[in-house]
């Protein structure tokens, strides 16, 4: 399959992401929406990572090119899994004050 | 690599210092002795006395400058918890996790001054990022502490994603998350694959920018600033942001040829320009001096960027003396302002006839910021604008930073007015000798910046 595909169908779900963020008023859901713009990444990484070892596997067979995109992608789900961890605590502190996980709610400082 | 080792083993002794003692006063000490170790093993590896190394296997690269900024950034984290160490006692009962959240951050800033991979850019911004958005919302009682906390990480987490995709741009064009990727293609002597690689740095541009607060992305700066419990405020507008500007010239400094240097001198001059004009006329409108610094910051964010325009020394140089001018300046009126009991400029009338030499250092820090002769301010807009004017930029770019750094006087010196000319009763909780000592000293540095600047600069070459 060619790449632009790839690169169609990750744009797709990262605009799916952006929008989710700049509409949804629930914190989880905008926060669900991140997630899905960093996978929307991890996703297209692992395409291109695929394209360069195709092509070099074609001139050298066993060529290992293109492998740092996947490393990349585990860093990528590593750093999201300890932002979900400090952005879900700060959700809740938010909730206990509150009893709400708005956004609206982020409007006092405006003021 | 001594820095990021050490700045993360202290990290981790913090953590359980927090959990044998339970004296704040022994954990704050604690915490100042391993910023002295962190400082001496920066400069062990600086002058080769001893440094780790092992094979990075190209992700990251040391050099002069990176190792000297590391070492400025450290000094200045040193004095800021030095003055505000009992404040921070004050934020929830953990003050030994803060001192810990505030090694992991500067191991975020050993890394963005050193990297050479756009995979360590990403880690480094992280490692800098996560944790402080653990301090912006320590105040957990504190409904504004909460709403900036969660505003700046759905902000930061978004901003990331778009660097992520940057990034991800960049790779498909190029095949390597090398900061000295293949630009040019050897055969046609064009960028390869224009158009993606051309996406890619706008995107990483665009989220860089929003690491640094620039201005059609800044617009999470003011509440987050306000909303962060004071004392880490600083914090945030002078170590956090003076990396993320180290990262930002270090991924643009050869990448702007594949952008094209016509397209660069449009769209940086446009950056520049809208985030002095945000910075500076909003800043004039603010009733308390809490947000008005927050736009202030942002007004010198401005200024800084400049330091992307030309690609020389002289560019370094200006962003280091920058770099130093306005954290010491900044933390030295935070200093002042957390003692105020409310943010409201009318708080600081008639302080000078209560506290006289307490009055005379805000003067000092403000006349610093705002760029008067005699304070390093002064020196660091001048070499900033030498710089770009070596660079080539058109003299309208310099006429319209001056006249914006006139404005930026007006509101600095509202302030300096309510201090001196307006009869009043400062509302000031007591302050002691002691803590007057710890801002004269950064007044001096500033004075002693004010005529020699080029003492910053000296280690650099020789």
């Amino acid at each position: 399959m060619p790449i632009q595909y790839y690169i169609f169908f990750c744009l797709t779900l990262f605009s799916i992401g952006v929008i989710g963020v700049l509409t949804r008023r629930n914190a989880i859901i905008v926060f669900m929406c991140i997630e899905l713009m960093l996978n929307a990444v991890n996703l297209l990484l692992v395409a291109f990572s695929k394209m360069y070892n195709g092509a070099a596997l074609q001139i050298t067979p066993g060529s290992t090119a293109g492998i740092d995109a996947q490393i990349f992608v585990f860093f990528i789900m590593v750093v999201a899994a300890a932002e979900v961890s400090v952005g879900l605590a700060i959700i809740v502190m938010m909730f206990r004050n509150t009893h709400s996980v708005d956004i609206n709610f982020l409007n006092r400082l405006k003021n | 690599m001594n820095a990021i080792i050490v700045s993360t083993l202290l990290g981790v002794i913090m953590m359980f210092v927090s959990w044998g003692t339970n004296n704040t006063k022994l954990q704050r000490n604690i915490g100042l002795l391993g910023m002295l170790v962190l400082i001496f093993a920066n400069i062990a590896q600086m002058n080769g006395w001893l440094s780790v190394n092992f094979d990075t296997k190209g992700m990251l690269a040391f050099n002069a400058i990176g190792l000297y900024v590391n070492t400025i950034l450290f000094v200045i984290t040193f004095i800021y918890l030095w003055i505000n160490g009992e404040e921070i006692d004050k934020i929830g009962s953990h003050t030994a996790d803060y001192y810990a959240i505030f090694f992991f951050i500067l191991c975020g800033v050993s890394i963005l001054t050193s990297f050479d991979n756009l995979l360590m850019l990403f880690i480094g911004i992280e490692i800098l990022s996560i944790p402080l958005y653990i301090l912006t919302g320590a105040d957990k009682k504190n409904l504004f502490s909460n709403e900036a906390s969660l505003k700046y990480f759905l902000m930061g987490s978004f901003s990331t994603g778009i660097l992520l995709l940057g990034i991800a741009f960049i790779y498909g064009a190029t095949g390597s998350f090398h900061l000295n990727m293949p630009i040019l293609n050897p055969a046609t002597n064009m960028p390869t694959e224009h158009f993606l690689l051309s996406a890619g740095l706008l995107l990483l541009f665009v989220s860089m920018n929003f690491k640094v607060s620039a201005a059609p992305f800044h617009f999470w700066t003011p509440d987050v600033y306000d909303g962060a419990p004071t004392v880490f405020t600083p914090f945030m507008a002078t170590v956090v942001k003076a990396a993320g500007f180290v990262a930002f010239i270090k991924v643009f400094e050869i990448q702007r040829i594949a952008l094209g240097q016509n397209t660069w001198t449009i769209i940086l001059p446009f950056v520049i320009l809208s985030t002095l004009l945000v910075g500076n006329i909003t800043a004039v409108f603010q009733r308390s001096v809490k947000r008005m610094l927050a736009y202030s910051s942002i007004a010198q964010a401005g200024f800084m960027l400049f330091a992307l325009y030309g690609n020389s020394t002289f560019n370094n140089e200006a962003l280091i003396l920058y770099i130093v001018a306005y954290s010491l300046a900044t933390i030295g009126v935070f200093a002042v302002l957390i003692k105020m009991k409310d943010y409201s400029i009318e708080s600081f009338n008639g302080l000078a006839k209560q506290y006289p030499a307490l009055a005379f250092l805000t003067t000092l820090f403000l006349f610093s910021l705002a760029g008067i002769p005699l304070t390093a301010g002064f020196f660091a807009k001048y070499y900033m604008l030498n710089a770009i004017f070596t660079a080539g930029a058109g003299i309208w770019l310099l006429v319209l930073a001056i006249l914006f750094a006139a404005v930026s006087v007006y509101y600095y010196f509202k302030v300096v007015q309510a201090m001196y000319f307006v009869e009043g009763t400062p509302a000031i909780q007591p302050i002691e000798k002691s803590y007057e000592r710890k801002l004269w000293v950064i007044a001096i540095i500033l004075l002693v910046l004010g005529v020699f600047p080029s003492l910053m600069f000296n280690y650099l070459y020789f």
